[in-house]
């Protein structure tokens, strides 16, 4: 279909000015965009005040959202269960009594551990979570990893505080308002991690790849030594994540590192919970142990 | 009597016809609202580890453009584009930039090309969807740090193929936009 003769305006001046207007604004609003654009990439916590207002505002929807989500997994649960009831039934049954030994190891294990840790003076540091809160957005459109939490600084939160779900590593608070957060996700690129691997401790790096899986970088190039099944743990370097999160599982190994799935998908969440920055606590639970310890032994010199 | 379906047709709903004009608020206000909450779908249910939901706002804003040439104004991308921004997790100010670029490059192609078929709408949509959705990963790329690969794919397809019922969505729209709801004195 042609458009209407809108744009000819014919000898009525107001006509010919209101079209004039309209053009300068359009081509000024696309300037203003494009300065916006370059302040948002030189400095991209410029707008956060705007955005987290936003998040306010969209808040509610996203809540509701929450719930359907929830509901609707808990139905689709429900149903899928009764296919292979029984089977299932007995598979469980011959996997608790296996735990029920795991766990009477595991709490010998425990208390010699603390037996131990007590003897050599040791503190454990006292990492108590902040708050736990619902994903209620995620931004689904764009190239970047954000997502929304439905608690802010009312509930404490403040940027850089780790969230993690049951299974693993979600993310870090970028952005607090009153009563939302924004959380950068380990999916995003600009996401780095540093985790060790179970087991030896090997150190590497985990960035996000923005398309659901993850980058594992090793630090030590030449030989690379992962494997299909390799599970990754933050290591707590850098003072930002607490230390023994599980982050990502390596599913195809390549030349310098492979590439991983994360341990806990950020889709099937329901609540998450927003840990304390580390680093403060590990270094008071430093100086304390240091303190429990006592002063160093005296170095003999000479000899 | 045999059961029937509830009427598809918005005008069935909408008994007296007669000394009855559009709402202004309906006719006005409907464009800018159902783009609005398009952008809102970030507040969806579904948390993505991916970009695998379409740019429904830009693509409802171009639908409307399209099929309603006079009446978003011309600047229009300058106020959708920044609300679109708060909630697309983009830089603050890509959509800005590239809804107002929309707006320009549509001014022109109606100059260009005056008659066109849905076929010739649907490729123009999706040329300019494409290079949203390409200049928008670009810059978020350039944000990040990072040369964000081939993780648009998925997405730019979808985009592709749910425009037409989008189309028909803001054709629907546009319908009970002009629902005589307002009683003429």
């Amino acid at each position: 279909m042609a458009r209407l003769p809108d744009r000819r305006p014919g000898f009525s001046r107001r006509a010919q000015y209101g079209i004039f207007t309209g053009y300068v604004v359009a081509i000024g609003g696309a300037v203003i965009g494009a300065v916006l654009l370059v302040v948002s990439l030189i400095q991209p916590e410029a707008f956060g005040f705007a955005r987290t207002a936003a998040n306010e505002v969209g808040r509610p929807s996203g809540v509701a959202a929450a719930h359907s989500r929830t509901i609707g997994q808990a139905i689709y649960a429900t149903v899928g269960a009764y296919f292979n009831a029984g089977q299932q039934n007995a598979a469980l049954s011959r996997e608790v009594a296996a735990a029920r030994a795991n766990a009477v190891t595991a709490r010998a294990v425990a208390d010699e551990n603390h037996r131990l840790k007590a003897l050599l003076g040791i503190v454990d540091p006292v990492d108590r979570p902040v708050t736990a809160a619902r994903l209620i957005g995620s931004t689904a459109q764009s190239a970047r990893r954000y997502a929304v939490l439905n608690e802010g600084s009312f509930s404490g939160i403040s940027a850089g505080q780790s969230v993690r779900a049951a299974a693993g590593l979600i993310g870090r608070v970028v952005e607090a308002g009153p009563h939302t957060a924004r959380v950068l996700l380990v999916t995003d690129p600009e996401n780095v991690v540093p985790v060790r691997r179970v087991g030896d401790g090997l150190p590497a790096f985990v960035q996000g790849a923005a398309n659901g899986t993850v980058e594992i970088r090793l630090i030590n190039m030449g030989l690379n030594p992962l494997h299909k099944g390799d599970v990754f743990v933050t290591s707590g370097s850098g003072g930002l994540y607490p230390p023994n999160v599980p982050v990502a599982i390596a599913t195809a190994p390549h030349r310098d590192g492979a590439s991983g799935r994360l341990a806990s998908d950020p889709a099937d969440t329901d609540f998450v919970v927003v840990l304390p920055v580390f680093q403060p606590g590990a270094v008071a639970a430093l100086e304390a142990s240091r303190q429990a310890a006592g002063p160093p032994p005296p170095v003999d010199e000479g000899n | 009597m045999p059961f029937a379906w509830p009427s598809t047709n918005p005008e069935d709903y909408v008994r007296r016809r007669i000394n009855r004009a559009p709402s202004p608020v309906l006719a006005i206000g409907l464009p800018w609202l159902s783009i609005a909450i398009a952008s809102l779908v970030t507040f969806s249910p579904i948390i993505a580890s991916a970009p695998v939901i379409p740019p429904l706002g830009y693509l409802v804003f171009l639908a409307w453009r399209i099929l309603r040439p006079n009446l978003l104004p011309l600047w229009a991308g300058l106020p959708l584009g920044a609300w679109d921004d708060l909630f697309s997790g983009q830089p603050f100010g890509c959509a800005i930039l590239l809804w107002s670029a929309t707006m320009l490059v549509m001014e022109d192609v109606d100059t260009r090309f005056l008659w066109r078929g849905f076929g010739q709408d649907w490729l123009l949509a999706g040329l300019l969807t494409t290079a949203y959705i390409v200049l928008g990963a670009t810059f978020a790329g350039i944000a990040a740090h990072f040369v964000l690969p081939l993780v648009i794919g998925p997405q730019l397809v979808m985009s592709l193929v749910l425009f037409p019922v989008i189309n028909a969505t803001v054709a629907l729209l546009d319908r009970i936009r002009r629902l005589p709801l307002r009683r003429v004195t």
